[in-house]
């Protein structure tokens, strides 16, 4: 394992930083950009993207968001990337665009529709059981939200990819304790804790700062053989933007020209950029 | 059906490694059984759990497998309802989706296990193709369609066991999909089934035949989705009348589907339709009970037909 140095922690902080600005600034031209929970998965996403997936044109790691509605986060890493042209990110939800707020199969980079809660697990598991069937190589990542662990669908998945052994499917937590309704762990005291479900049923199980890239990588690259491995990164919804943390009505609101500027004094201020 | 589906499935499984069954606690007998100790690794049994049955056969599908997906009816299309229509159809993956004992082909075991209603909900999603072969014959022949994968999603329903091959001496040989197979010629009119119901159709004929000494054409209508146009242009120009029998409620099915397109075209061409009652009879006995219960016998067809034709 490759330990990040200080520089490199610097440059992984002041992406994700970028990528927060980017974001809030293109909340301006559309109305609705589900800010909050990009910003609590927005590190995970950029581990995976930056850190661990190889990003060459033969690539076979695979990456699905499950979460469908954190897809601004995933266009703004994209697009970063260059995987994403930069104005079709700017013609984001627009009708001259191809970028809806979910993601959608065929989109440069997006390998699955999604948007419904509790698909992309199964279908993560079909991808890893068939790369397993022939024999293929590369990673399968599937993002999802902890809301979308209470849909029976995502416990179907979590048996299966036990059952088949899938040591090439990992499955990241975005765990910021937030449906679009209520903080779960008051609400939904019988869900907790989460890993404990996940190692019942045989996984390799992390618990990590989910906004840490060390912390995150480090989990990530991490296989046992025989098991898939479900790392529950603790987030906050709406991480850095302190108005935004934890407060649902950032679910799906954009905030107006005096917010975004009090956002970005709080982003650059807190940042060591 | 399921028997001549199995061992198609298997047969095509020896020669293409691509091909994967993924089934929901289904009795895997014979040809299944032997596709699992065959190819163990291509054969999954998600047990009782339709919904990751539908959506790991679309995550297979993407890295480019052909799977089948496999259970009785109401759970293979009902159950994981939403998976189909977002994980197969919105994203245009080769899955087919086999619903057995579709209709009444569980009679002794309540409405919760007979799929009444699953041709009208399967053509009600975007993209995907609707499926009904009649015998052993069809099933076979659309069975090697779908795992060319060139169909792209789809949703077939079958029977369960005994069902006769149907053709006879003139009957046409070939599954087109998009066109019916005509398994008997006539002048008179034309009678259209799908599944168990095309047996139903050739007793109507003989009926109409030995008592009004009307010569009636039998098409099977395999494929209900999509239809060639230019099919519908030849049915619709050979007869002024046809008859539409389907073990489905008569609601969304394929006499819609007919209807809409006369209507579109403008044919002067009658269309008469029988189906299956939208209701959940309480009713246990055979199959033929079940459809006796519903109206659905070629008794109480040629009948009705004698009448409105006479």
């Amino acid at each position: 394992m490759v330990v990040p140095n200080a520089e490199e922690r610097g440059t992984d902080i002041r992406r994700c930083l970028r990528y927060r600005e980017k974001i809030l600034e293109l909340s301006q031209s559309v109305g609705a950009l589900h800010i909050a929970p990009a910003f609590s998965c927005l590190e995970m996403i950029d581990v995976v993207y930056n850190h661990v997936f190889d990003m060459s044109d033969e690539s076979a790691d695979r990456f699905i968001l499950s979460k469908g509605h954190g897809a601004i986060a995933l266009y703004t890493v994209l697009a970063d990337l260059g995987v994403i042209a930069e104005d079709e990110y700017q013609d984001y939800c627009k009708p001259e665009g191809i970028l809806g707020a979910h993601p959608d199969r065929g989109v440069p980079g997006i390998i699955a529709s999604t948007g419904s809660l509790g698909h992309g697990l199964g279908l993560a598991v079909g991808v890893a059981n068939a790369k397993k069937i022939m024999g293929l190589p590369g990673r399968v990542v599937v993002l999802v939200s902890d809301g979308e662990l209470q849909e029976g669908s995502t416990w179907e998945g979590i048996m299966m990819a036990a059952n088949l052994g899938l040591s090439n499917l990992t499955v990241l937590v975005d765990a910021n304790d937030f449906g679009g309704m209520d903080r779960m762990s008051e609400h939904h005291r019988a869900f907790y804790p989460i890993d404990d479900k996940f190692s019942a049923f045989g996984w390799m199980v992390s618990v990590v700062d989910g906004h840490n890239h060390d912390s995150i990588k480090g989990q990530l690259i991490k296989t046992e053989p025989g098991k898939p491995s479900a790392i529950v990164c603790q987030t906050v919804k709406g991480r850095g933007v302190p108005y935004m943390e934890n407060n649902p009505i950032w679910h799906y609101r954009s905030p107006n020209e005096e917010e975004l500027a009090e956002a970005l004094v709080a982003l650059r201020g807190g940042s060591d950029a | 059906m399921r028997n001549a589906f199995a061992e198609t499935v298997f047969e095509l499984a020896c020669s293409d490694d691509k091909i994967a069954a993924i089934v929901a606690d289904i009795s895997p007998a014979g040809a299944m059984n032997e596709f699992r100790s065959r190819f163990p690794s291509r054969f999954v049994n998600t047990g009782v759990a339709e919904q990751i049955m539908i959506g790991m056969a679309a995550g297979m599908a993407m890295e480019g497998m052909k799977p089948f997906a496999y259970t009785i009816a109401t759970f293979a299309l009902y159950r994981p309802f939403e998976f189909i229509r977002d994980d197969i159809c919105y994203q245009q993956l080769p899955v087919t989706v086999v619903g057995m004992g579709a209709g009444l082909g569980y009679p002794t075991l309540g409405a919760t296990h007979q799929a009444i209603e699953d041709v009208s909900v399967a053509l009600s999603i975007a993209g995907l193709s609707v499926l009904a072969p009649c015998d052993p014959y069809e099933t076979r022949e659309l069975t090697k369609i779908c795992a060319s994968g060139s169909l792209g999603p789809t949703y077939m329903r079958i029977g369960k066991a005994g069902e006769p091959e149907l053709s006879e001496k003139g009957s046409e040989s070939d599954v087109v999909v998009g066109r019916f197979r005509r398994i008997r010629r006539g002048k008179d009119i034309a009678i259209v089934g799908y599944g168990p119901s095309v047996k139903v159709c050739l007793e109507v004929a003989d009926a109409l035949r030995d008592q009004a000494s009307l010569t009636a054409s039998v098409y099977s209508a395999h494929t209900i989705n999509p239809i060639q146009e230019s099919f519908l242009e030849e049915l619709f120009g050979i007869y002024d009348r046809i008859v539409c029998v389907e073990e489905m409620i008569q609601h969304g099915g394929l006499a819609d589907v007919l209807r809409r397109w006369r209507d579109r075209a403008d044919k002067p061409v009658e269309i008469i339709a029988y189906g299956l009652r939208k209701e959940f009879l309480h009713v246990y006995g055979s199959q033929a009970d079940l459809a006796e219960a519903h109206g659905l016998t070629s008794r109480r067809i040629s009948a009705d037909l004698l009448v409105t034709l006479s």
